[in-house]
């Protein structure tokens, strides 16, 4: 057995980098440079030639807008505020809704997807309704839920919620199917409960699939919210939008949308980490840079 | 070289004495398919195995040698027949019973510490000293270095030390394998084979071994049963009076093991061929609507 662990030993180490890794390392660094430079020239040749599109009369702002207004815009909400208030008010509004509905619909569908996964008569019973449920265009319910909920945050927040339970159920549920059959097995003759199995090894197994579903269904979320601010609200960036198209302020629909892209990208940024310290067992993959 | 060509209960010539660790007597298996029809796994299949004995089960492929192992771990019943551990009818997963995949089923969600001390945890063994188990398991295959990595920082042949190590950890007095080793490379599985029966010699447990590669079963066995073509049953038991300690990877140029091989291959080759042609008369059948 010593024998059999020596063959174990880690490679030995090497001492310095050598001539191959030195120029694999510039090699990776220009590249980087490259994309990072072809990144700035696409966003400086699309909002240069929006802008000056405007300016020679080719693009109409009124309608399209043009990126010195759309900043002015953001400029004066966030300096003078907006005609319903602070701009970081309508932020939190939106968020806040966004916020619960993504909690509670991700909750649920976590909840339910283990659920109907593990118990295959069940699964059985509900699989027709979800579908159904599921083919709906949801959008649709933001106005039952205003009719039934009202102006305020509960109808926002219950189309935020119908819009990522579906989202994550779905996932929820195909992850615990696909969890290892060998693996639960195993689970089991090492002397697992089934409610150790669930917690050991069927939530981890799905746990990629629900972080997965959870990505998209931020966005989805977000959606809800802003549409239910649409369909009527006293506060938030959907109503915002709705304002600034009431106005013909093409400008204003553009700058509550960089806002609500800059929410989307700083929570993505968060979900990513919470990911990351989730599922630090997986390999690496290939990395985009 | 005695040989029994009738598959009755073998004479006891194993360490424990007394009653036999493994019945299988007179054990029929159906499965019933998704299109309602039935296929017969085993049928009258009747297999002993002493205390302390190691036995291997050769077949053609496809012909029923895993029931045999699920059968014996109680996640399949028979449908005819009686399936006896310790003298006592299965019933249910017995905290007796460890069980070595072909399949990689470690969680690679958890590092190899976490996963060597999976089994006395879910068992109600405090972390901690749960922990203090497996760190000993896992330097007895070899792994100290490697507890805090997670599956897929390892080699197949590194994982499958993790496996007997989560395996042995529990002390099992009966220990099923099947074909854990048919994934990995000729050098490492003889390593492997070697590990195996060192853990085993320690341990003490009653073994079967499932395979279908004959000279793998010769190395590691007391007693090699070949099975027929599906539906199985025991064709032959034949006993291996080669000397222990063995040496898998030299035990194989042994005149006596030569003779083994050629013996038991006359049977099995048979078989093979009686398989081989019924799968192509299946394969032209479904072909054939």
């Amino acid at each position: 057995m010593t024998v059999l662990a020596q063959t174990l030993d880690p490679p030995a180490t090497v001492t310095g980098p050598s001539t191959l890794e030195i120029a694999a390392r510039h090699a990776s660094i220009r590249r980087q440079r490259i994309v990072v430079t072809a990144r700035i020239a696409i966003l400086v040749v699309v909002l240069g030639g929006w802008e000056v599109g405007t300016r020679i009369g080719a693009i109409d702002p009124f309608f399209f807008a043009s990126p010195s207004g759309i900043a002015e815009q953001v400029w004066v909400w966030v300096t003078e505020g907006t005609s319903q208030g602070p701009l970081w008010q309508q932020i939190f509004v939106t968020l806040e809704e966004t916020l619960l509905g993504f909690v509670i619909g991700a909750v649920g569908g976590i909840v339910c997807g283990i659920i109907l996964g593990r118990n295959k008569l069940l699964a059985d019973i509900f699989s027709t309704y979800i579908k159904v449920a599921n083919s709906i265009p949801r959008v649709v319910l933001g106005s039952i839920f205003i009719i039934a909920l009202g102006l305020g945050m509960a109808s926002k927040v219950a189309l935020a919620v119908v819009m990522v339970f579906f989202v994550v159920f779905a996932n929820a549920f195909q992850g615990v199917r696909e969890a290892d059959r060998a693996m639960i097995a195993n689970a089991q003759i090492l002397g697992a409960s089934s409610y150790q199995i669930t917690r050991a090894v069927i939530v981890p197994s799905a746990m990629s699939w629900i972080l997965a579903s959870l990505h998209v269904s931020f966005g989805f979320a977000l959606v809800g919210a802003v549409v239910g601010e649409f369909l009527g609200a006293k506060q938030g960036v959907g109503l915002l939008i709705s304002t600034a198209q009431g106005s013909f302020n093409a400008n204003g629909v553009f700058a509550a949308m960089v806002i609500l892209a800059v929410l989307a990208l700083v929570v993505e940024g968060i979900i990513t980490l919470v990911e990351n310290r989730l599922v630090k067992w997986r390999p690496v993959p290939f990395s985009e840079h | 070289m005695s040989m029994l060509s009738e598959p009755k209960p073998a004479p006891d010539r194993s360490r424990g004495g007394g009653e036999p660790a493994i019945e299988l007597i007179d054990v029929t298996r159906r499965f019933v398919t998704a299109d309602a029809k039935v296929t017969t796994a085993l049928r009258n299949f009747t297999m002993t195995v002493g205390k302390g004995e190691f036995t291997c089960v050769v077949g053609p492929t496809g012909c029923g040698k895993s029931t045999t192992l699920n059968l014996v771990t109680g996640l399949a019943r028979p449908n005819e027949g009686t399936v006896r551990v310790m003298g006592r009818p299965v019933a249910g997963i017995s905290p007796d019973i460890g069980f070595v995949f072909q399949a990689d089923a470690l969680f690679p969600w958890r590092n190899v510490l976490d996963n060597v001390a999976a089994g006395p945890m879910f068992r109600g063994m405090s972390r901690k000293a749960a922990h203090e188990k497996a760190r000993d398991w896992i330097a007895r295959v070899g792994l100290h270095r490697f507890e805090q990595h997670y599956p897929h920082q390892l080699s197949g042949g590194m994982r499958k030390r993790v496996a007997l190590a989560q395996t042995f950890i529990n002390n099992p007095k009966i220990l099923l394998l099947d074909e854990p080793f048919s994934a990995l490379d000729i050098q490492t599985r003889t390593l492997m084979q070697d590990e195996l029966l060192s853990l085993w010699s320690d341990a003490d447990a009653s073994v079967i071994f499932v395979t279908h590669d004959l000279e793998e079963a010769i190395a590691l066995a007391d007693k090699v049963h070949v099975l027929t073509a599906g539906p199985a049953t025991v064709k032959a038991v034949y006993d291996i009076n080669l000397p222990r300690p063995r040496v898998t990877a030299d035990i194989r140029y042994e005149p006596a093991f030569v003779d083994y091989a050629r013996l038991i291959w006359n049977d099995l080759r048979e078989e093979v061929q009686k398989s081989h042609n019924q799968a192509t008369a299946a394969a032209v059948q479904g072909s054939e609507p």
